[in-house]
C-alpha cells in the first residue's frame, strides 16, 4: 500500500502524518508512507487545501487534519 | 536540530554574552525600552484585543465553508466575480499560511488563472482578520483601513496587469471546476445562527478593545464606561449560543484551532515586540539603539525615496505573522512618515525571501520577477497618496 501525506510542511501536516504512523501501527498495517511538500506535485492530486491524505492514489481527506478511527477505515478499505 | 547547528546556537548566545557592552547607557536604556514595550503590549493588547481576535480567526477557520467561497475561483467562474472574490477572500481563508500557497497554486494552474491568483496571493497576507485588527488597534483606524482598502485594490490592478501581459498563456490553458475538490461540510446551523454568532464575537471585541476618549464626557465615554458590562453581557450570550447551538466537537475544534493560532502567533508577536523596542524604542522615546535621525532620513516625510526605500525593504524583509506590526510602530514613532508606513505595510508581508523562492517555484523566474516588480511599484505609489491625504 501506498500512503502519500500533502502539505508543504505546516503544523497540521506534521500532525497527520503523526496520525497516520499511529494509525498504520495500530493495525499492524505495512506501507511505503510518503511526505509530498512540492507543491507543483499536490497539485496533482487536485488538492487545494492541505493537509492531504492520498491512500493507493485515492485522495481521502483534505483540509483537515482527521481522526484516527477515520484513516484506520480508510487503510482497512484500501488494505482489503 | 543536528549537534552541529546547536554547537553554533551555544557559540553565539556565549559570544553575544561575552562582547554586548552590557553597562552602556544606551544598551541599558534600549533593552528596558524592550521590557517597558512588551509591557505596554501584554497590559493593553493581549485581553483587550489579541485574545477575542484569536477566538474569531479560530471561529472563521472552522465555521465558515471555504467550500463556498472556493466555487468563485474555478475556470468557469465569472471573471469579474472571480477576481473580486480573490481580492476579499484573504479575510477568510489566509488565516494560515498553510491554506495560502496550496490555494494559490491551485487557482492557477486548475482553477481561474494567473490574475485571481495574483490577486488572492497578494491581499491574503494583508487583510487577513488578525492583522487587520491589530493594525488598527496599535496603529490607528486610518492605517487599518488604509491597509485593507490598498491591499484590496491593488490586489486586483496587479492580478489584471498579470493577466493582461500573459494573455496568450491563459487562454490556452486547461480549467476545471474546483468545487469537486473541496470537501462540502454538511450545515449544522442556519445561515442567521452562524451570521447572528459571528456579529456576538465581532461586538465583543468592538467593545473590549474601546478606547478611552480625550474627553470625560459625551457619548464615546458613556461607552467606554459602561464596557465592560457591555462585553460581559455579550459573553453571556455568546456561552448561551455556544451551549445550545454548537455540539460537544464543535467546542473542542473551535477551541483547539484558537489555541494553535495562539500558539504559533503569540510567541513571535512577542519577540517582535522585543526587536522593536530594543531597536526604536517606544514612540517618542528615542531610547532604541538605532538613532532616530537614521530613520527619519530613510524613511521620514512622504517623498519619492522614503517610500520606495519602505516598500523595497518590506519586500525583502520576512515579518512572521503580525510582527509588521509592532516594528512599524517603533518606526513611526522615531519618525517614519504615515505614506512609506502604508508603502510597508502593503509590500512587506505579502512578500519576503523565503516566500519569494516558493512562488517562483510556482510560477517560474520571470512571472515572479514582475509580480514583485509590480508590488513595490504599487506600494511605492499608495504610500504617496496615503500620505499626502493624510498631510
Amino acid at each position: 500500500m501506498k500512503v502519500k501525506i500533502l502539505g508543504p510542511g505546516c503544523k497540521n501536516c506534521q500532525a497527520l502524518e503523526k496520525e497516520v504512523i499511529n494509525a498504520l501501527a495500530e493495525l499492524g498495517v505495512a506501507a511505503d508512507v510518503e511526505k509530498v511538500e512540492d507543491m507543483n506535485k499536490i497539485m496533482e492530486h487536485d488538492v487545494l487545501m492541505t493537509p492531504g491524505l492520498v491512500i493507493n492514489e485515492k485522495v481521502k481527506v483534505s483540509g483537515r487534519v482527521p481522526k484516527i478511527d477515520e484513516i484506520k477505515k480508510w487503510i482497512e478499505e484500501e488494505n482489503s | 536540530m543536528k549537534e552541529v547547528q546547536k554547537l553554533a546556537i551555544l557559540a553565539a548566545v556565549f559570544l553575544a554574552a561575552y562582547y554586548i557592552p552590557f553597562d552602556h547607557p544606551q544598551v541599558k536604556a534600549s533593552i528596558t525600552e524592550a521590557f517597558l514595550m512588551l509591557q505596554e503590549y501584554a497590559r493593553e493588547h493581549v485581553l483587550h484585543c489579541l485574545i477575542p481576535a484569536f477566538f474569531i480567526a479560530g471561529a472563521i477557520a472552522n465555521f465558515i465553508s471555504q467550500g463556498s467561497v472556493i466555487r468563485y475561483f474555478g475556470g468557469a467562474a465569472h471573471k469579474v466575480l472571480a477576481y473580486s472574490v480573490a481580492s476579499v477572500s484573504g479575510t477568510v481563508l489566509a488565516v494560515c499560511s498553510c491554506t495560502v500557497l496550496p490555494l494559490f497554486t491551485g487557482i492557477y494552474k486548475k482553477g481561474a488563472g494567473l490574475g485571481p491568483a495574483i490577486a488572492f496571493l497578494y491581499s491574503g497576507p494583508a487583510i487577513n482578520i488578525l492583522a487587520i485588527i491589530l493594525t488598527a488597534r496599535v496603529l490607528g483606524w486610518q492605517l487599518g483601513v488604509a491597509r485593507a482598502l490598498g491591499a484590496v485594490i491593488f490586489a486586483v490592478v496587479i492580478g489584471l496587469i498579470m493577466n493582461y501581459l500573459y494573455q496568450k498563456e491563459e487562454e490556452n490553458r486547461a480549467s476545471v471546476s474546483l468545487e469537486n475538490m473541496v470537501e462540502q461540510p454538511e450545515e449544522k446551523r442556519s445561515q442567521w445562527q452562524n451570521l447572528s454568532y459571528f456579529l456576538v464575537l465581532i461586538l465583543i471585541l468592538v467593545f473590549a478593545a474601546w478606547g478611552r476618549p480625550e474627553e470625560a464626557a459625551g457619548f464615546w465615554y458613556s461607552v467606554y464606561q459602561v464596557k465592560w458590562y457591555m462585553v460581559g453581557a455579550l459573553l453571556l450570550i455568546l456561552g448561551y449560543m455556544v451551549w445550545r447551538w454548537f455540539d460537544r466537537e464543535d467546542r473542542v475544534s473551535w477551541v483547539s484551532s484558537t489555541w494553535e493560532f495562539a500558539q504559533q502567533i503569540l510567541p513571535l508577536l512577542f519577540a517582535g515586540v522585543l526587536a522593536a523596542g530594543l531597536l526604536m524604542g517606544r514612540p517618542e522615546s528615542d531610547a532604541g539603539l538605532i538613532p532616530v535621525e537614521y530613520i527619519e532620513a530613510l524613511v521620514g516625510g512622504n517623498s519619492l525615496e522614503a517610500n520606495l526605500v519602505a516598500s523595497v525593504l518590506g519586500a525583502l524583509m520576512y515579518f512572521a505573522t503580525l510582527t509588521e506590526v509592532p516594528i512599524l510602530q517603533g518606526l513611526l514613532g522615531s519618525g517614519m512618515g504615515q505614506g512609506p508606513a502604508l508603502a510597508l505595510l502593503l509590500a512587506g508581508p505579502a512578500l519576503s525571501l523565503p516566500n519569494m523562492l516558493v512562488i517562483r517555484s510556482v510560477l517560474g523566474n520571470k512571472k515572479t520577477a514582475i509580480f514583485i516588480v509590480l508590488v513595490a511599484i504599487m506600494a511605492t505609489l499608495s504610500g504617496m497618496i496615503y500620505g499626502h491625504i493624510v498631510a
